[in-house]
C-alpha cells in the first residue's frame, strides 16, 4: 500500500518562498474538485514559512521552517470534522471534503500546527492537500517540492523502502514538528533548530588578537559538553534543549576563570567576554 | 487543456492554458530524456545538478502579474491634456486619464513625434527603456524598440552600469576585462570551487538575493554543496544578508563606506607578516612597492593596521587579524564583483576604491590558481560552448543591429543623454558628464567627455518611455516628478504593460501586452555580449520558444505591433518590419543560430525547446589559470582582445598585468585625487564622519531586493505581498520594509510594525519598521526598486511616498568627480515613528 510523506530538511530551506508560491500558483482560482476549491487570493498559506530570527548581533541564526498541512495518521481535525467532512484516503493524504465542511469552521482551530484556514466566501474550511489532484493525475510530486532549488522537500512513498524518502527516513534522524502533539505527521523534518549558545573570548591583556583556542565547559544535570574558541575567538554549543538550564565555564591559563549562568529558555548570544589576566 | 513553453527573465517556463486563460505556470517540463547533466568530481564526491530549471520566486507569480488590475487595460489620455490646445504640462503625475481608441492614440503620439521632429529635428526626441521588464529578442528593448528610435532618429540614453558600478569604473583599470564591463570571465569556477576552494569570503554579495541575474535559483544547490563538503564561509555586509542566513558561517558588518580600510587593513597583516603570494606578485603584477608603502604608511605616515581599520569600520581589531591570518593559510575564493555577485559597495561614494582593492587582495593570493577566485557563487557551471545561439548583448541578437535584417536603420543623432542625469539634463541644461555607461570596448572611453544639449542639437521635447520606474531604482528620484512636470518637455508617452510609479506623468499612455501574449525565441539567463556565458549560471542552457499562449488582455498589443502601427503612420513601415510578423523574426534568429544545424524550426516549434548540453569529452578551463600560469588565454571568452594573438597570455590592462598603479588611470587622469592611480581609502561624502550625520545619524544602504527584479512583480503581483522579506500589510496597505536595530529603534520609540517615515533633505519615505538583530547599529536596510509611488499629495514631488522608494533619499551626486557612477548606498537619513 502506497503511503505518501514528506520530508522537510531545514538546514537546505534558503527561505525562497518558490514552495509557497507554487502552491499560490496551483490553487488560486483553480478548484480541483472534489480534492479541494480555490484558494482565495491572500491570507491563506497552504504551505507557511515559519520564519526566525534567533541570537544578536553578530551572532545571529535565522531559520526557515516551511510547514504544510502535516497529514497526521492521528490526526484531530478527523476527530473534529462532523459528517466525515474530513478524511485520510488510504495512501495517508488527509482531504477535507469540500461539500461536507460546509459551515464547521471550528476545524481551524483543531489543527493544532494552525494549518487550516477559513475560506469567508466559501464558508469552508481549507488546507494543503499535497496537490493530491495532480498525484492522482499522474504526477511524480506535488508543486511545492518541484520548485525547491535546494531539494530541502523530499517526496515520496514511505512504503516503499527503496525511494528517497524511505531511505533518508532509514539514514537519518528524523524529527517530528511538534512531538509533544503526538499527532504521528506523514510530513517530518531533519534539522530543526535547536537551541544555541554562542559568545567571543578576548583577552583583556590581549584584545587586539584572536583568543583561539580557549577551552569552555557547558554543564547541565551532570552532562557535559566541552569546546574551545575558533580562530576568531569565537564558541559555539549547539543542539541544547530549552528546557534545562547550563552552566558555562571559561578556563584559560593565567586568566580568572569566567562561570556564567544559563537559564531555562532561547537561544543566547553571551556578546564579547574578556578574560581578566590573573 | 493547452500547453505552452515561454522563458522569464528568471527562468523557463511551461504555461497551461484552458479556455483562453492561463491556469497554471511551472517551470518549464523537459523530457526527462533531454538532459544529459554534468558531473563534477571532487573531494571523493559526485556532483550532479538535478534535471529540472530552478526559477526565481517571482517567476511563480507570474499568472498574478499577468492578470494584475495594474494592468494598463486600454491607450489612455490625460484628462487635462490637449495637443492641440492647453497640455498643462504641471498637473502631470497629479489628475486622472480617460480612455481613448488606439487610433486616437496613435494619431496623437505620431502627430506629435512629427511635429517635434520637424520643429526641432530628430534630437527632440529621446526614448528610454528600463532593465529587462520583459525576455524574448524580438520583444526585447534593443530589438522592437531600439529599431523603431533608431528608424525615426532619437537621442538615446545611455545606461550607468547600476548594478556594479565601482568594477565598472574602478577593477576595469586594475585587471582589465572592460569588455565584461569589469567583472572577471566565470568560466568553470564551480569545478574550481568544489575541488579546491577552503573558504568562500562574501564581501558585499548576497547571491540568495541577487541569484545570477537572470539565472534564478539555479546555484543554490551548489553553496549547499559547498556548505556540506565543510567550506568555510565569511559574509562581509552591514546587513546579515539572506545568503548567510541560509549558509551560517561568520558575520562581519563594517559600517558602510568602510570597506576599503577593511581591505588595506587585511593587506597589512599579509605585508607584516609576509604571507602573500611574493613570486605572483613579482611576475604578475605592477606597483607593489608603491601600495606596500601606502599600506604601510611609509609614504603618508598612516599605517593601515587592522587598529586603524576598526576606528574605521567598527570592526574588531582581533576580528580583522583573524580574517586575513584566516584568508591567507586557505585557499579562498573572493565572492564579490563576479557577476550574479554585485553589492552594495560598489555603489557608494569612492566604490571604485573598493572594487580595485578587491582585485589587488586576490592578486595578493595568487589570482587564478586553483581555488584562488573572483567568483560570486552564481556563475560558472560547465557550458557547452560551442553551440552559438545570438542573445540580446550580441549585436546579431537584436532586431536594431542583427543580420536577420535587410535594413539596419541608423540613428542620425549623436547626441546622448546619460540616465542618473535626464532630469538635470531636462531641467538645468546643459549637464557634462565623462564616461559612455556601457564602456566595454577600451579603458580610454570611460574619459569621453559628453555634454547635453550637444553642439547643433536640440533639447529634448518628446520623452517616450517604456517599461519600469526609476522613481524606484536611481538616485535622487524627486527629480524625475520634477521634470516629468516641466513645460520643457511637450509630449511625454508611457509604454508600458503595468503601472507603475512613472506611468502617471504621461500625457499618453500605451498599453503593451507581456510575453505571454505574443510570440518570441530565447535563451535562459544569456546576455550575451559582455555578460558572455552568463547562462553558466544555470545548470543546463536551454533555448526557448516563447510561445503566444493567450490573446493580449483587454486592449493591449504587443511592443513590436505598436511600434508597426506608429511606423505606418510615419510612412516607414515597411522600413521597420521589412514584411515580418514577430514569428518570422524569431524564425529568422533561429536560422542564423547553431540550432538551426540540430533541428529544423518545425521541430523546434512543436518541442518549444532545445536543452544544450555539455559535450561527454567536455575540457574545463578555469578561469583565469592560464594567467595564473603565464599560459595563453584558453577559455572561451570572445570578448577579450588578446585572445588568439601574441599577447594571449596578458590582462587587458596596459601592461598586460595586474596593476596596483593603474596605467591607464596615471595616463587619462593622474592627478585625480578622487580616483587616484593606485587605490586608496577615501572617507565618503556622504558618512559616518560627514557633517550632516549629526542631523541624520543613520546610513541607509539600499541593495537590489530578494523578491523583485528590477522594479518589476513588486506591485503587479499580489501574492508577492504576503512574502515577508517583500512587503508587509498593514491596515490594508502593502508597506515597504525597513530593517533597523533594536538599539536606534529603541532609541526613537520605534517598535515592529510601526509605521516610520525614513527621512532626509531630499525626501521622505514611509516604511513599515522590521526590529532585527541583522543589522549593525546606526545602519538601515531597505530594499531598493519599490514599484510603487504614492505620494500623500499626488505627483507632488517631495511630498512623503509611501510607497517605499527609498531611492528619494539617496544623493544625487556621483560617485567621484570623473566617475559618473550611483552612489546609493552612501546616504544618511533620520527615522522616526509616523503618526499621521
Amino acid at each position: 500500500m502506497v503511503r505518501f510523506g514528506l520530508v522537510i530538511d531545514v538546514s537546505r530551506c534558503v527561505g525562497c518562498y518558490n514552495c509557497f508560491l507554487a502552491c499560490r500558483d496551483e490553487h488560486v482560482g483553480n478548484d480541483y474538485l472534489p480534492v479541494s476549491l480555490a484558494q482565495p487570493a491572500a491570507d491563506q498559506r497552504w504551505i507557511d514559512i515559519r520564519e526566525r530570527e534567533r541570537g544578536s548581533f553578530p551572532k545571529v541564526k535565522v531559520d526557515y521552517v516551511p510547514v504544510p498541512c502535516l497529514h497526521c495518521t492521528d490526526a484531530p481535525c478527523i476527530d473534529a470534522a462532523t459528517g466525515g467532512a474530513i478524511y485520510r484516503r488510504d495512501d495517508g493524504i488527509v482531504l477535507i471534503d469540500p461539500a461536507k465542511a460546509v459551515g464547521q469552521r471550528d476545524l481551524v482551530a483543531a489543527c493544532p500546527y494552525r494549518v487550516i484556514f477559513w475560506n469567508e466566501a466559501g464558508n469552508v474550511p481549507q488546507k494543503c492537500t499535497m496537490c493530491a489532484h495532480l498525484l492522482d493525475d499522474g504526477w511524480k510530486e506535488p508543486r511545492c517540492v518541484e520548485v525547491c532549488p535546494t531539494q530541502a522537500i523530499v517526496f515520496g512513498d514511505l512504503a516503499d523502502r527503496h525511494s528517497d524518502i524511505a531511505k533518508l527516513h532509514a539514514a537519518k534522524r528524523v524529527e517530528d514538528l511538534h512531538p509533544e502533539f503526538e499527532t504521528k505527521p506523514l510530513v517530518r523534518y531533519l534539522e530543526l533548530p535547536k537551541r544555541f549558545v554562542v559568545g567571543e573570548i578576548v583577552l583583556a591583556d590581549d584584545v587586539d588578537r584572536p583568543a583561539e583556542g580557549v577551552g569552555i565547559v557547558l554543564d547541565s544535570a551532570g552532562k557535559r559538553l566541552t569546546t574551545r574558541t575558533d580562530n576568531y575567538g569565537d564558541f559555539e554549543f549547539a543542539g541544547l534543549t530549552e528546557q534545562a538550564d547550563y552552566r558555562l565555564r571559561i578556563e584559560h591559563a593565567g586568566y580568572r576563570t569566567r562561570e556564567i549562568a544559563i537559564p531555562v529558555g532561547a537561544c543566547l548570544n553571551l556578546g564579547t567576554i574578556v578574560l581578566e589576566p590573573i | 487543456m493547452q500547453v505552452f513553453t515561454s522563458c522569464t527573465n528568471a527562468g523557463p517556463i511551461t504555461v497551461y492554458v484552458k479556455d483562453g486563460r492561463i491556469v497554471r505556470v511551472r517551470p518549464l517540463v523537459a523530457d526527462e530524456k533531454d538532459f544529459r547533466p554534468w558531473t563534477i568530481e571532487a573531494g571523493g564526491q559526485r556532483y550532479s545538478p538535478p534535471k529540472k530549471f530552478n526559477v526565481a520566486p517571482f517567476v511563480l507569480a507570474e499568472r498574478d502579474r499577468v492578470y494584475s488590475n495594474d494592468r494598463i487595460k486600454y491607450p489612455l489620455k490625460r484628462v487635462d491634456f490637449d495637443p492641440d490646445g492647453a497640455r498643462n504640462p504641471g498637473s502631470r503625475g497629479k489628475v486622472g486619464y480617460e480612455r481613448i481608441s488606439w487610433d486616437e492614440a496613435l494619431d496623437i503620439v505620431a502627430r506629435e513625434i512629427k511635429r517635434v521632429q520637424s520643429s526641432y529635428g530628430p534630437s527632440a526626441v529621446a526614448a528610454m527603456t528600463s532593465s529587462h521588464h520583459n525576455w524574448g529578442m524580438v520583444g526585447y528593448k534593443i530589438s522592437a524598440f531600439a529599431r523603431f528610435f533608431n528608424l525615426i532618429g532619437h537621442t538615446p540614453v545611455l545606461d550607468n552600469p547600476d548594478s556594479w558600478e565601482g568594477w565598472h569604473w574602478g577593477a576595469t583599470h586594475t585587471y582589465g576585462f572592460y569588455w565584461r564591463l569589469g567583472m572577471p570571465e566565470p568560466y568553470d569556477m564551480l569545478e574550481d570551487a568544489l575541488k579546491h576552494a577552503e573558504m568562500v569570503v562574501y564581501w558585499s554579495n548576497d547571491p540568495d538575493t541577487t541569484r545570477g541575474v537572470y539565472t534564478g535559483y539555479d546555484a543554490a544547490i551548489w553553496r549547499q554543496w559547498l556548505k556540506e563538503k565543510g567550506v568555510k564561509m565569511i559574509f562581509i555586509d552591514p546587513f546579515h544578508n539572506h545568503t548567510a542566513a541560509a549558509m551560517g558561517g561568520k558575520w562581519i558588518a563594517p559600517r558602510p563606506g568602510t570597506d576599503a580600510a577593511l581591505a588595506l587593513a587585511i593587506a597589512h597583516v599579509w605585508i607584516v607578516e609576509g604571507t602573500y603570494d611574493k613570486a605572483y606578485v613579482a611576475d604578475r603584477t605592477l606597483g607593489f612597492d608603491s601600495f606596500k608603502d601606502y599600506v604601510l604608511g611609509t609614504s603618508d605616515g598612516i599605517a593601515k593596521t587592522p587598529g586603524w581599520a576598526s576606528a574605521e569600520s567598527g570592526v574588531p581589531t582581533h576580528t580583522i587579524v583573524a580574517l586575513a591570518r584566516e584568508w591567507a593559510e586557505k585557499r579562498t575564493m573572493l565572492a564579490a564583483g563576479a557577476r550574479g555577485g554585485e553589492g552594495g559597495a560598489c555603489r557608494q561614494a569612492y566604490g571604485t576604491e573598493w572594487a580595485r582593492l578587491m582585485v589587488l587582495l586576490q592578486a595578493m593570493r595568487g589570482l587564478g590558481k586553483p581555488g584562488i577566485g573572483i567568483w560570486g557563487t552564481a556563475m560558472g557551471a560547465p557550458r557547452n560552448n560551442a553551440v552559438w545561439f545570438p542573445a540580446y548583448g550580441d549585436p546579431e541578437g537584436r532586431m536594431a543591429h542583427s543580420k536577420v535584417a535587410k535594413f539596419l536603420p541608423e540613428n542620425p543623432v549623436k547626441q546622448r543623454l546619460y540616465r542618473l542625469l535626464v532630469p538635470d539634463a531636462i531641467l538645468d541644461p546643459p549637464v557634462a558628464w565623462q564616461g559612455e555607461g556601457f564602456c566595454n570596448r577600451s579603458l580610454e572611453q570611460q574619459f569621453t567627455p559628453f555634454t547635453y544639449p550637444m553642439p547643433g542639437c536640440s533639447e529634448v521635447k518628446l520623452w517616450y518611455r517604456y517599461g519600469g520606474s526609476f522613481i524606484g531604482t536611481m538616485t535622487d528620484s524627486s527629480k524625475w516628478p520634477r521634470m516629468y512636470q516641466s513645460p520643457k518637455l511637450e509630449f511625454v508617452v508611457n509604454q508600458d504593460c503595468w503601472w507603475t510609479g512613472e506611468t502617471r506623468f504621461a500625457d499618453i499612455i500605451l498599453p503593451a501586452c507581456t510575453q505571454l501574449e505574443r510570440d518570441d525565441i530565447g535563451e535562459w539567463g544569456e546576455p550575451g555580449g559582455q555578460s558572455k556565458a552568463g547562462s553558466s549560471g544555470c545548470n543546463f542552457r536551454v533555448i526557448v520558444r516563447l510561445k503566444k499562449c493567450i490573446e493580449p488582455l483587454w486592449e493591449s498589443k504587443s511592443d513590436y505591433q505598436i511600434f508597426t502601427l506608429l511606423a505606418r503612420r510615419l510612412g516607414v513601415e515597411q522600413e521597420y518590419t521589412e514584411g515580418n510578423s514577430d514569428i518570422d523574426w524569431a524564425r529568422k534568429f533561429f536560422e542564423i543560430s547553431d540550432l538551426a544545424k540540430i533541428m529544423t524550426w518545425d521541430e523546434f516549434d512543436r518541442k518549444g525547446y532545445h536543452i544544450v548540453n555539455v559535450p561527454e569529452d567536455y575540457r574545463s578551463t578555469p578561469a583565469l589559470r592560464w594567467f595564473a600560469e603565464g599560459r595563453a588565454c584558453d577559455t572561451p571568452d570572445p570578448g577579450n582582445p588578446k585572445r588568439l594573438t601574441d599577447k594571449a597570455h596578458e590582462l587587458g590592462t596596459d601592461s598586460g598585468k595586474i596593476e596596483f598603479v593603474s596605467a591607464s588611470l596615471q595616463k587619462f587622469g593622474p592627478d585625480d585625487a578622487e580616483r587616484p592611480p593606485m587605490p586608496r581609502y577615501l572617507p565618503s561624502w556622504e558618512g559616518h564622519r560627514s557633517a550632516a550625520a549629526a542631523t541624520y545619524p543613520l546610513q541607509l544602504i539600499t541593495p537590489h531586493p530578494r523578491f523583485s527584479f528590477h522594479t518589476h512583480y513588486d506591485k503587479h503581483a499580489a501574492w508577492l505581498d504576503e512574502i515577508p522579506g517583500h512587503r508587509i500589510r498593514r491596515d490594508g496597505y502593502a508597506w515597504w520594509p525597513a530593517r533597523i536595530h533594536p538599539d536606534d529603534a529603541a532609541a526613537r520609540g520605534i517598535r515592529n510594525g510601526n509605521i516610520v517615515k525614513l527621512h532626509n533633505d531630499r525626501a521622505t519615505v514611509l516604511c513599515i519598521a522590521v526590529v532585527t538583530e541583522r543589522v549593525r547599529r546606526g545602519v538601515v536596510h531597505s530594499y531598493v526598486s519599490s514599484s510603487k509611488y504614492e505620494p500623500l499629495q499626488p505627483g507632488k514631488a517631495g511630498s512623503p511616498d509611501r510607497g517605499g522608494c527609498v531611492a528619494l533619499l539617496t544623493p544625487g551626486r556621483m560617485m567621484a568627480k570623473s566617475v559618473a557612477g550611483m552612489a546609493a548606498n552612501s546616504c544618511l537619513i533620520e527615522i522616526a515613528k509616523w503618526d499621521d
